[in-house]
């Protein structure tokens, strides 16, 4: 009954209109990218209920349409829908395009959390939101430890550089939301200025294949991407609190977003930390808390064919320094070495005096892009970034709360590119980019400046293509060139000038004679090039691999060409040097991967020769007034580091699973015949893991840290004479520590609140069995053990 | 679309942005206030005698090169009793700075250590800080029998006055931070 009446009213409406509705409605789908004819689609319209479906060619035709306007939806299968308006004016012919690319529709929705990898044949791995978040109230370089080959190199436990394959500082690219991070990352007392509760999941990539990130990453790439954003209409947030024992403070984190189905969305995130004096198993480490604020908020808008993107981003980070570790000259080190403990341990405290660090750093970054037909993405990116540090030293009378330090760094930078991907088995990607820095140090802290005025500017480019063979072999090849030139406003004291003999080798380079102190103007211009090239494979569903070619060349960076003074939080003079040239590395690698059902096994080897390699080691003592001081000298070798990083997982049923991480590096001084300085030891760490979906979500992992001690060390002990005593005693800067293992646990359940809402609690204890221990690679070591036991408590709210 | 075109004039602003800060001002030299250049031990002998002194001198600082010049004005008489006194200055600034002001200023945050290897010679120190605390400014120096051996004047910013021994000129458990340390070979004869 109910369909005759349709049928009626249909021939009604026909009748109705008879002698117009004689129209044709016709015309091809494509699919957007190559052009190609998409067969099978639904053509529907909608408000006369008629389908049609594409032929062979892509073709359609509708007839008997009536003039007006017609809503059309046109579907096919793994493709968004496209919805649209027609004006019917007598016969009408449209070509309709059709986003036929799944995953590439994915990296246009997700763009930022993205479950494609950023190569397809480098050692990458990627951490996903869940794990950064256990990571919330400590750093970047704690969270990037979870990947197997990845350390840190810290000063303290608060300023956490990470550190790839043995490599770090400058030969890192960090990218956040595609901007790479130019926040003085040179020293390895400068933490990377990054707030991971802005971050969703973070790409961690050996080695320098990612070259479309920059050039001079011969470590490797951390790719920091923000939160995915749906393209639905939504309103979603996170809150995250947790408190934790020692340090005795708190962080909180909470991030907002509203999305519409339009392409719109609006994020916002803020967060705060406040730690006091953290602790060893025995004392507190008196000034050590931390102040951290951060802010960002991101809006725009992204469809399939363009879209753009405004981001900004503030962190302001204030971080103490271990009071007994400023120190007056080589008798204090000797005595700090010596001493069991460190020499001012006071009651804990939550104020941060000097020594410290106060670093604000913005990020500002606008990006376009838009889909050309046949063609591919096209992308252009503005960013800008202010970094503000500030490094206050214990100083005397007037000049008490002063900066030693106060350096301000801008980095402005366009890059554009474009990514082909309308051809099936090839994508290519090309792109440039220039950047302008400027550095000012104030002469206002009354302090020789350690790095001086300077200006900076790069210039990139870069084509990459990847060759899909069959749907188990890929290729890769990169090339990138780029150009840096340092322009420097430097003064030298002449005495320093002289000893270093650059009144000879650099006289043009003065400019004025200030009496005991030059004016100089280095200029350096370098020309950098870089190679990659990779191939995967995959035999079948068990075995895969994957192999790695990359030629990197990296420019000296401002603090190894001019750092020149006394370091008071090492006791040591640092010395740059005009004539470092550019490092050049050659990395081969190989990965294999396995997987079955309940063991997947991920061995990745590397072999890493670095020509011309910049390092600083110590050279010799020179006496001042205060008394000696080491020298620590930047200078260039030739290197060689190898080694393995192994991941691997043992399913033993749905809820029981055993997860091993190890890496080992062999690194070498092959100039000088001996062990190279600075390089992670043997670690391993063991996870049991139980977890249940019907108790709560709850899952639970016992973790076991295995740290071998660093057996190949360059010996720089030296020995010197300490007047107090009248004895000549050595000092031992080079002995490491003995090994070290802890445990850890870690649990978490989820509970439903409200609806849609869900709370998850999660309890963490570092170093359960309050083992005391240092750290190699910690600057702190001579001076204090590391930190004691740890329980922190996580409240996350979904909502 | 017409916000879109907006999007277009961020680069050209930062094209303004690299055209503007791109500026020639040259960089004034940094002239340290804090620098300790010079140390004088005025020592005059009670009595009859030559006053002697006893000079660290580093022109180019704590940053530079060069080590400090070590100067003995002459040898030292035996089993005598001299006066002692420091005059420290910076000698990078013209005039010379007396930096000997700003100690006596901040006395109880100063304090000066003495010792002399082959016991050629022994310090009390004659002065004190407003919590009758010793700065060692003024100080005397006893010479023993003729010999030879090393005088080392330390000076620690911030010790730790009230620990053990510290008060009777007894580094070991001072800690703070040390401003000034100078060796002086000498003849007691």
């Amino acid at each position: 009954m109910k369909d005759y009446l349709l049928l009626l009213c249909y021939c009604a409406i026909n009748i109705s209109f008879a002698q117009e509705c004689d129209h044709k409605f016709f015309g091809e789908v494509h699919d957007f990218h190559d052009g190609s004819p998409i067969v099978n689609a639904t053509i529907y319209i909608k408000n006369i209920n008629k389908y049609a479906t594409t032929d062979l060619n892509g073709k359609f035709i509708m007839e008997n349409i009536c003039p007006g306007e017609i809503n059309i939806v046109v579907s096919h299968v793994g493709c968004k829908d496209k919805v649209f308006n027609v004006k019917i004016k007598g016969d009408t012919f449209k070509i309709i395009n059709l986003e036929h690319h799944f995953e590439e529709l994915h990296v246009v929705e997700v763009k930022g959390n993205n479950p494609n990898k950023v190569t397809q044949t480098a050692q990458e791995t990627i951490l996903k939101t869940k794990t950064i978040e256990r990571y919330n109230s400590l750093s970047l370089g704690d969270a990037l430890k979870q990947v197997s080959g990845v350390s840190s190199i810290n000063t303290g436990n608060t300023i956490v550089k990470p550190m790839i394959n043995g490599l770090h500082s400058s030969r890192i690219a960090i990218i956040t939301n595609g901007v790479r991070l130019q926040d003085q990352e040179w020293g390895i007392e400068h933490a990377p200025n990054v707030d991971l509760s802005s971050v969703g999941d973070i790409s961690v990539i050996k080695g320098s294949n990612a070259l479309a990130h920059g050039g001079g990453a011969i470590g490797g790439v951390v790719v920091l991407n923000p939160s995915r954003v749906i393209l639905k209409d939504s309103l979603y947030g996170k809150s995250i609190i947790s408190g934790q024992s020692n340090g005795r403070g708190f962080s909180f984190s909470s991030t907002l977003t509203k999305t519409y189905t339009k392409g719109w969305y609006v994020n916002a995130t803020a967060s705060l930390k406040n730690l006091g004096d953290f602790e060893t198993p025995d004392y507190n480490l008196t000034n050590t808390g931390l102040n951290s604020k951060g802010f960002s908020a991101s809006t725009g808008y992204r469809t399939l064919e363009k879209g753009f993107n405004i981001f900004y981003n503030y962190l302001n980070n204030e971080i103490g320094i271990l009071r007994a570790s400023h120190i007056g000259n080589i008798e204090d080190l000797v005595n700090s070495i010596n001493g069991s403990q460190p020499a001012v341990i006071e009651p804990f405290g939550r104020s941060i005096n000097a020594p410290k660090q106060e670093i604000t750093h913005q990020v500002f970054m606008v990006d376009f892009y838009k889909r050309f037909k046949k063609l591919g993405r096209w992308e252009l990116q503005y960013d800008f970034q202010n970094n503000q540090r500030f490094e206050f030293d214990i100083r005397l009378g007037d000049d008490r709360d002063k900066p030693a330090l106060d350096l301000n760094l801008k980095t402005h930078n366009i890059s554009s590119s474009i990514k082909v991907d309308a051809f099936e088995n090839v994508k290519y990607n090309f792109g440039l980019s220039g950047t302008y820095q400027n550095n000012f140090a104030n002469p206002d802290t009354g302090i020789r400046r350690l790095i001086p005025d300077y200006d900076k500017y790069d210039f990139g480019i870069f084509a990459i293509s990847n060759v899909k063979l069959g749907s188990s072999t890929n290729f890769d090849l990169g090339l990138r060139y780029d150009f840096t030139r340092i322009d420097a406003q430097k003064f030298y004291l002449k005495s320093r000038w002289e000893e270093r003999n650059y009144d000879v080798i650099f006289p043009s380079l003065v400019i004025e004679d200030f009496g005991t102190q030059l004016l100089t103007n280095p200029v350096f211009d370098y020309h950098n090039i870089s190679v990659s090239a990779g191939v995967s494979h995959d035999f079948n569903e068990k075995h895969a691999v994957i192999f790695n070619y990359g030629l990197s060349q990296r420019p000296p960076n401002p603090s190894e060409l001019f750092s020149d003074g006394l370091h008071h939080s090492a006791a040591r003079i640092e010395l740059g040097d005009l004539r470092i040239g550019k490092e050049t590395s050659n990395r081969v690698s190989a990965t294999y991967k396995y997987k079955v059902n309940d063991v997947s096994l991920n061995l990745e080897g590397f072999y890493n020769h670095i020509n011309n390699f910049i390092y600083i080691s110590p050279t010799g003592t020179e006496q001042t007034i205060r008394g000696a001081f080491p020298v620590w000298n930047f200078q260039q070798t030739n290197a060689r580091l190898f080694g393995l990083d192994l991941s691997a997982n043992y399913y033993y049923n749905e809820q029981w699973s055993l997860i091993n991480k190890s890496s080992i590096i062999k690194a070498r001084d092959i100039s000088a015949k001996q062990a190279l300085i600075e390089i992670p030891s043997f670690k391993s760490v063991n996870s049991l893991k139980f977890s249940n979906k019907k108790w709560l979500d709850l899952n639970t992992e016992l973790q076991s840290e295995l740290v071998l001690r660093q057996n190949e060390y360059p010996n720089n002990n030296f020995e010197a004479f300490i007047p107090t005593t009248g004895d000549n005693v050595l000092v031992d800067i080079s002995t490491p520590p003995p090994a070290y293992h802890l445990l850890h646990f870690q649990s978490d359940i989820t509970l439903e609140v409200f609806n849609k809402t869900k709370l998850n609690i999660s309890l963490n204890i570092k170093n359960v069995f309050n083992t005391s221990y240092r750290e190699n690679l910690n600057r702190l070591r001579y001076f204090a053990d590391d930190l004691g036991r740890n329980f922190m408590l996580q409240l996350k709210l979904n909502y | 679309m017409k916000n879109l075109k907006s999007i277009y004039v961020f680069p050209l602003l930062a094209l303004l942005f690299v055209a503007c800060s791109n500026d020639d001002n040259a960089p004034v030299p940094v002239i340290e206030e804090e620098v300790i250049t010079t140390l004088t031990a005025t020592l005059v002998p009670n009595g009859s005698g030559t006053t002697i002194t006893l000079q660290s001198r580093d022109l180019d600082g704590k940053d530079g090169p060069n080590a400090p010049v070590i100067d003995v004005s002459g040898n030292l008489a035996a089993n005598t009793t001299y006066t002692g006194s420091f005059e420290i200055l910076n000698e990078t600034e013209s005039p010379a700075e007396d930096i000997t002001e700003e100690i006596k200023e901040k006395d109880e945050e100063h304090q000066f250590f003495f010792q002399a290897t082959n016991t050629i010679a022994s310090f009390t120190y004659s002065d004190a800080d407003g919590n009758g605390n010793p700065i060692g400014l003024s100080f005397t120096l006893t010479t023993g029998s003729a010999g030879s051996g090393t005088i080392t004047i330390t000076l620690r910013h911030e010790p730790n006055k009230t620990a053990n021994g510290v008060k009777d000129g007894d580094i070991t458990n001072a800690g703070g931070e040390t401003d000034i340390q100078a060796s002086f070979s000498v003849t007691v004869q």
